[in-house]
């Protein structure tokens, strides 16, 4: 069956309903980062649809200890689209030339299990 | 460039954001035989002189790099497509930009994932209330992001992947039923 679709605030409440307070149950210090490159260079090389992977991925594994952000161009731009992972407590890391195929991968290795996807890696800040 | 007109909304709409501005609506007209984009901001504008500049591909405030196309590459847009591009702004008050483009000419892209645009606006800058009105002839639809937080029990909702894409689902379905 398929559900039907939300298109009002009353259906956007029921899922709210449904999916439960579960924003507030951790301080922001213990969630990891991920942070998106979204200036005008970002959008171009398909940042927004970096964003919608990267949502996808979180609500199909229901993790709900992430924080999406997003930032503007930090020039360099021809290496867009960046995405960064900070853990808590580990340095901040930067993918560049990111794919929405390359999200599941850092998600699934970074994100959850703690190891940086090598072949993605733009740089490190400590 | 940029590949469709959702994708210079969300551009155009974080130079607001860059100015200051604490709410930021957007607006689409789509009925008749032009198609009317605007992004309105109350941040701290600009004055007569930068209001000129902005639209040459090698102003920008930024230090990052030289380029500022943003607004360049929706004004070469609009007026490829028999369209009319213009910024107003008031140092202090806000900036209007608005972009208008003529459904029939072949140049003119689609309007694309605006659903997206805003969601990825909603996220990246939870700070800012975000209005969005799009009518089209005789219906209209609005969402406001103060509004739906409130919804959906306050506090910075579109954390939640889940609601996100809820939101996400419910503007495309609201959306959509325009075109019905």
């Amino acid at each position: 069956m398929t559900e039907k679709k939300i298109r009002s605030l009353d259906d956007l409440r029921k899922l709210k309903e449904k999916t439960g307070d579960l924003t507030s149950a951790r301080s922001e210090d213990d969630k990891v980062k991920i942070i998106l490159g979204m200036g005008t260079c970002g959008i171009a090389a398909g940042a927004r649809e970096i964003m919608n992977a990267v949502l996808k991925e979180l609500e199909t594994r229901k993790l709900h200890n992430v924080a999406v952000e997003t930032t503007g161009c930090i020039g360099m731009c021809q290496n867009e689209p960046l995405l960064d992972v900070i853990r808590p407590g580990e340095p901040r890391i930067t993918y560049c030339l990111v794919t929405p195929a390359d999200v599941t991968r850092i998600i699934s290795e970074h994100v959850v299990n703690g190891r940086i996807v090598q072949d993605k890696l733009f740089g490190r800040a400590d | 460039m940029l590949e469709d007109l959702s994708h210079h909304i969300l551009d155009i709409a974080e130079n607001g954001v860059n100015a200051g501005a604490d709410e930021i609506s957007i607006s689409i007209d789509d009925s008749g035989d032009m198609l009317l984009l605007s992004v309105r901001d109350n941040g701290r504008g600009m004055t007569e002189e930068t209001v000129k500049a902005v639209v040459n591909p090698f102003y920008t405030t930024r230090t990052e790099r030289r380029v500022g196309l943003g607004l360049p590459f929706l004004k070469q847009l609009a007026e490829l497509c028999g369209g009319v591009f213009s910024v107003s702004s008031e140092p202090g008050r806000g900036t209007q930009v608005t972009a208008s483009f003529l459904k029939t000419s072949i140049d003119v892209p689609p309007l694309g994932d605006v659903p997206s645009t805003l969601m990825t606006l909603f996220i990246g800058y939870p700070g800012i209330a975000w209005k969005y009105i799009h009518r089209r002839n005789e219906k209209e639809f609005s969402a406001d992001s103060v509004e739906l937080r409130e919804a959906l029990g306050g506090g910075n909702v579109f954390l939640e992947p889940a609601l996100a894409l809820g939101v996400k689902e419910y503007i495309e379905t609201n959306i959509d039923e325009l075109y019905e």
